[in-house]
């Protein structure tokens, strides 16, 4: 069994109001160094180990885990874990 | 004709539409269950608006995976109308038989309300009843309506006159204010606007009986073409 973990962004220039509207918080807590916030996904999975293991894992990130007309992604295969 | 209202877990304006084209245009229809369903024998498909699936992972995207849209993209193919509303509209451009995505409203918040459209293409079978460059009222109700593609598919949707319907003012952040738009054959037509829930006075607008009317009107005429 592996873990993997797959992280989704909003591609550069997809305009994120998520993302905006926790900069203007921040900023209004004073914290007034933040100029730019983007919201992303964080998908964790166990997965059985298997030979095409990273194709696969790219063909779901694909499909169905990230949009590509508005997001990108990248994913990480972890060590060996015992379930 | 024979429309297929699909119903996903989570639809919630399947009922509208059924009550639309049936209750109120006097048409065939049916409430199709996403599973084991066969459409070969319908003449028009109708993706309803709702959350189907909770709005997981995005909005339609679980719901592009199920087979029912497979079955869908086939019938398309064969030149049928598809039209999705809302949710269906997602649904839609998650499967990919429509460019773009759909995105979280500029302001964040759900909007629930009445809005003006301009008929940008009456050349299509879902337009062909209203006047180029008239104004509809329409309702809105969305949390991601924000339509958003690169400059390469505005271009191509541009060139392509696949802009069917946009917002006369903007509510949500769409590109090019857009509020519909369809495939480039034109027989695939995704909105967010409710054209179902303006199909009578008692509803606020009728505006959307002619889209619907449309839809019949061009089947007829190509039905007894073929059948002539």
């Amino acid at each position: 069994m592996r873990k993997v973990t797959v992280y989704i962004t909003l591609k550069q220039g997809v305009l994120d109001p998520q993302g905006k509207a926790i900069q203007t918080s921040l900023n209004s807590l004073g914290y007034k160094e933040v100029e730019e916030a983007r919201v992303g996904k964080y998908i964790e999975m166990q997965i059985e180990d298997g030979p095409n293991l990273e194709s696969r894992v790219k063909e779901m990130c694909d499909k169905l885990l990230a949009n590509p007309v508005i997001e990108d992604y990248q994913f990480e295969v972890g060590e060996a874990v015992h379930a | 004709m024979k429309f297929a209202v699909i119903v996903f877990p989570g639809s919630n304006c399947d009922r509208d539409m059924y009550h639309a084209v049936k209750g109120v245009l006097g048409e065939e229809a049916d409430l199709v269950w996403y599973q084991n369903s066969n459409l070969e024998n319908y003449d028009g498909i109708l993706l309803p608006g709702g959350f189907s699936y909770g709005d997981y992972l995005r909005s339609g995207a679980v719901a592009a995976t199920s087979d029912v849209m497979n079955q869908v993209r086939e019938q398309a193919a064969k030149g049928k109308p598809v039209l999705g509303v809302c949710n269906g509209f997602q649904i839609l451009t998650e499967s990919g038989l429509l460019p773009g995505a759909l995105m979280r409203n500029r302001k964040l918040s759900f909007m629930c309300h009445q809005e003006e459209l301009v008929v940008e293409n009456n050349q299509t079978i879902f337009t062909s009843g209203y006047a180029k460059g008239e104004v509809v009222r329409y309702p809105i109700a969305h949390g991601e309506g924000n339509y958003f593609c690169d400059a390469e598919t505005l271009a191509d949707l541009k060139k392509n006159n696949q802009i069917v319907f946009t917002y006369k003012n903007n509510p949500n952040g769409s590109t090019y204010d857009i509020a519909g738009i369809t495939n480039k054959e034109g027989n695939v037509l995704g909105m967010m606007p409710h054209p179902e829930r303006a199909v009578e006075a008692l509803l606020g607008s009728y505006d959307g009986l002619k889209l619907f009317q449309s839809i019949v009107k061009n089947w007829r005429e190509s039905y007894y073409v073929a059948n002539a």
